[in-house]
């Protein structure tokens, strides 16, 4: 078991980078539970099915992985398989044997890089089988493509889907109507399906201790966030980022191993806070931090460490984004709440960023500008994801409007490699840090 | 395999009056009023009244009719737009109606409007919602979630919420408040409507070379900014018209085609699939008017926003925004090919479209299950090169002829 890869795999393990790769940095505690956590977590998938355990698969914005938990149910999280393959240089080929199944070019590579995997015998990121789904539990919140996914998974697998249609939040509003069609499906169908598969009742009081200590992690990693308000910021909001919603974005949160997690996490931030030390890049620690940036849009991951160095080598540090608030935006207020467990749910799902309207991101994105004193802000752009992409370049023109902070723009991919054009994104990287200096430089003149 | 009778080829009738020319110049009058002069004109004559454009696919246009409103179909510049700014907004992966669209408002062409109503169709389209909110602040715009629950209990009940709630809305910004009598009589012309629009359909499916897919479709998009009542008369003029036709038959292939019910293709590319030999006989352009695949129930006493959402729930046609639960994906596809009585699919889907396109695969699953041959291309709302999808629809066309199939 503990020879099993990283699920995620830590700064510096990233196999893609450029010659003359420097070694990789020790690690944090935390970072070696988050390992194992994902370690142990693929290796039960891999004989649920001797188990008897039953498998509910289901999308990282929106899961309800809470009540999974307090049935006894393992979730399996496709965009996570799809990323963790990208990291793993192997979603080119997965990608191909969709498009040779006849999925088109323009559409999601997530999508394809998931049916490419189950076609090549749906062997996981980790090495080991995943199981087949018993449920397909479909939470379409924030992203159309979630639907098509799953009927297209569904002709796969013929097992049964329920839905969960969370509605969009078009004014930055959750309305009595809106919270009341979410607790309503939860109660009359979700549960129902779920307990169905599960054989047994849904527990109140387990989901209710399960909501409780998804509260303690995210008010652990909310302090995480915050931390980055410092100079110089002990995190990398973005690309650490990515790792440190790993656990609660995906089948972790309402666990102990979760609040244990976020427990230890915090810890170390505090620490470095309090040695004054940056973030751990995949090159050890950060050079000085000469530009604060706040990104939206998700990473590309076919390359990922190669794309974090072209910023950390520069001692551009991430102070916040937006990609790391999409199953879950917590540091508006929001928090899971064993008193009101299916509305608080439904609030939860509500409240995902890519859920929301683009005035909601433009102001979110603008609070973290002023809030982390950003030098800057960077939006990548992917094209698989329409949900986050689309309005983008307004994103850019309306907020140094707002703020009179220059925006760059890049275009990539999630985990398609083709459209990762390195020289290019590092060309603009570096044009658009020299512009921040030479701004800085007039400034100070 | 559909047999379909073949007529001895022959010259075309010699050249005379067509009876249908004055509907078609009317439709292609109404088609091409880009800066919404036809609105203008409406709102001269209702002074007060509010004009409310909505994107595809599909919005009750009873309600705002029944409100006073004039509802106005947008489905992007065409062919006929240059994109200038609009560009400047989009990724170039993102598909084109929505730059076009942009375009047109940036222009003033949409003035004319008092607000916009952006349907829950993908991404793009409810993206787009939040830019107009941003572009222009002093506008009306709202976004329409539509329910993918279809349990009258669940998504039934939160979708006549959104119809009360655009209502409100509307009122607000000096709609004429909803009555039941209005909305019931607003109802029936919609009926009425879709009436005429079945039988131009069925008219086509029976005798394609009487009404070619380019002409039903020119005054099915005459509509866009007509009452129900002057579209169903316009519908009524044209078919009425094609039945005076002398006509001529041709040994084409009838096909459906799908996939453009968002982002339409231009009238050419229609065109061009018919002198390629292929009678379309059934298809999904402009999808919102047929979104309901029967009459909207009435009946004295029913609150009619419960009527308009039990009609999506009940009626609604399968197409790639809305989520098949229960039924085999392709299933609903398959039945319209026998229904129609065609011989192959033209998947057209414009290029981007994460719904249609994401689709596809399973619909194509379905047809080759049930051994229906098809071919597929894609297109954007200004595609000009159309020799390649000519010489690809005439291929299509001469193997399903010659062989029974596209193989």
């Amino acid at each position: 078991m503990s020879a099993a890869p990283t699920p995620v795999p830590a700064p510096g393990e990233d196999r893609a980078s450029a010659p003359a790769e420097p070694r990789a940095p020790a690690k944090d505690a935390s970072q070696l539970r988050q390992k194992q956590l994902f370690a142990d977590y693929f290796e039960t998938l891999a004989h649920a099915r001797e188990a008897g355990r039953k498998v509910v698969y289901t999308f990282v914005p929106g899961n309800v992985v809470e009540l999974l938990g307090a049935l006894d149910l393992l979730p399996v999280l496709p965009e996570i398989n799809a990323l963790q393959s990208a990291m793993r240089k192997r979603s080119a080929a997965h990608i191909a044997e969709a498009e040779k199944a006849g999925h088109s070019e323009d559409v999601c590579s997530y999508v394809k890089c998931d049916l490419g995997m189950l076609k090549s015998g749906n062997i996981g990121p980790t090495g080991t089988r995943l199981p087949e789904p018993d449920l397909l539990l479909l939470s379409y919140t924030g992203c159309f493509t979630f639907m098509k996914w799953f009927e297209l998974l569904r002709q796969e697998y013929h097992c049964p889907v329920v839905m969960l249609h969370v509605p969009y939040q078009p004014d930055g509003v959750i309305t009595g109507e809106m919270r009341r069609y979410v607790v309503d499906q939860l109660r009359h169908q979700v549960v129902p399906a779920l307990e169905k598969v599960a054989g047994r009742q849904l527990d109140d009081e387990e989901l209710r201790r399960r909501l409780t200590r998804s509260r303690q992690a995210e008010d652990d990693l909310v302090a995480v966030w915050e931390s980055a308000r410092h100079r110089p910021s002990p995190i990398d909001g973005y690309f650490g980022g990515v790792y440190y919603i790993g656990p609660i974005f995906s089948a972790f949160r309402g666990s102990e191993d979760a609040v244990a997690y976020y427990r230890e996490l915090r810890s170390e931030v505090e620490a470095r806070l309090r040695r004054g030390e940056g973030p751990v890049t995949p090159d050890g620690a950060a050079a000085a931090e000469r530009y604060r940036l706040v990104v939206e849009g998700p990473p590309n991951w076919t390359h990922f460490n190669d794309f974090w160095r072209m910023f950390s080598r520069e001692g551009a540090v991430m102070v916040s984004s937006t990609y790391t608030r999409v199953g879950g935006l917590y540091d508006t207020g929001f928090r899971h709440d064993a008193e009101r467990p299916l509305e608080s749910l439904a609030d939860y799902c509500l409240g995902c960023y890519t859920n929301l309207g683009l005035p909601s991101r433009v102001a979110l994105l603008e609070r973290y500008i002023r809030d982390y004193q950003a030098d800057g802000f960077l939006i990548n752009s992917v094209k698989s994801c329409n949900s986050f992409s689309a309005g983008q370049l307004l994103i850019l023109r309306e907020l140094e409007r707002r703020t009179g902070v220059p925006g760059g723009f890049i275009e990539s991919d999630l985990v398609d490699p083709r459209y990762f054009g390195r020289a290019n994104i590092e060309n603009r990287v570096q044009s658009y840090l020299q512009m921040l200096e030479a701004r800085r430089g007039r400034s100070a003149a | 395999m559909t047999a379909t009778p073949t007529p001895p080829l022959s010259p075309p009738p010699a050249a005379m009056a067509d009876p249908a020319a004055g509907p078609l110049a009317e439709a292609r009058r109404l088609v091409e009023d880009r800066s919404l002069d036809t609105v203008r004109a409406w709102k001269a004559a209702h002074p007060g009244a509010l004009a409310i454009g909505h994107l595809p696919i599909y919005v009750p246009r009873p309600l705002l009719e029944a409100m006073d409103c004039l509802p106005v179909a947008l489905f992007g510049g065409g062919d006929q737009v240059d994109i200038i700014r609009g560009d400047s907004y989009f990724q170039s992966y993102i598909c084109h109606l929505p730059r076009s669209t942009v375009e047109l408002a940036l222009a003033g062409d949409l003035d004319a409007l008092d607000g916009v109503l952006f349907p829950a169709i993908c991404d793009v389209v409810r993206n787009l919602g939040g830019m107009w909110k941003l572009l222009f602040p002093d506008r009306y715009s709202s976004y329409l979630d539509l329910p993918q629950n279809l349990d009258p209990a669940l998504g039934g009940r939160f979708y006549a919420d959104e119809l009360r709630r655009i209502t409100r809305e509307l009122v607000a910004r000096g709609a004429t408040p909803l009555a039941e009598r209005a909305l019931a009589a607003a109802i029936a012309r919609e009926n009425a409507r879709r009436d005429a629009l079945f039988a131009l359909d069925a008219l086509r499916r029976r005798q394609p070379w009487r009404v070619p897919a380019s002409e039903a479709y020119l005054v099915a998009r005459a509509g866009a900014a007509l009452p129900a009542a002057d579209h169903r008369a316009l519908l009524q003029a044209y078919l009425n018209a094609a039945l005076q036709r002398a006509v001529h038959r041709y040994d084409n292939v009838r096909v459906v085609v799908t996939g453009a019910f968002c982002e339409q293709p231009p009238l050419e590319l229609i065109r061009t699939l018919e002198l390629a030999g292929c009678d379309i006989v059934d298809d999904d352009f402009q999808l919102g008017w047929r979104y309901l695949e029967g009459p909207i129930p009435t009946g004295a006493g029913a609150d009619g926003i419960e009527v308009l959402a039990r009609a999506y729930l009940d009626l609604g046609t399968a197409t790639a925004s809305r989520y098949i639960g229960e039924e085999e994906k392709g299933a609903a596809l398959v039945r319209r090919v026998r229904r129609a009585g065609a011989e192959g699919v033209i998947f057209a889907a414009a290029s981007f479209c994460d719904p249609a396109l994401l689709d596809q695969p399973m619909l194509e699953a379905a047809l080759g299950a049930a051994g229906i041959p098809f071919t597929s291309l894609k297109f954007s709302e200004n595609t000009g090169q159309l020799q390649v999808i000519r010489e690809q629809a005439g291929a299509f066309s001469d193997a399903v002829k010659l062989w029974g199939s596209a193989a």
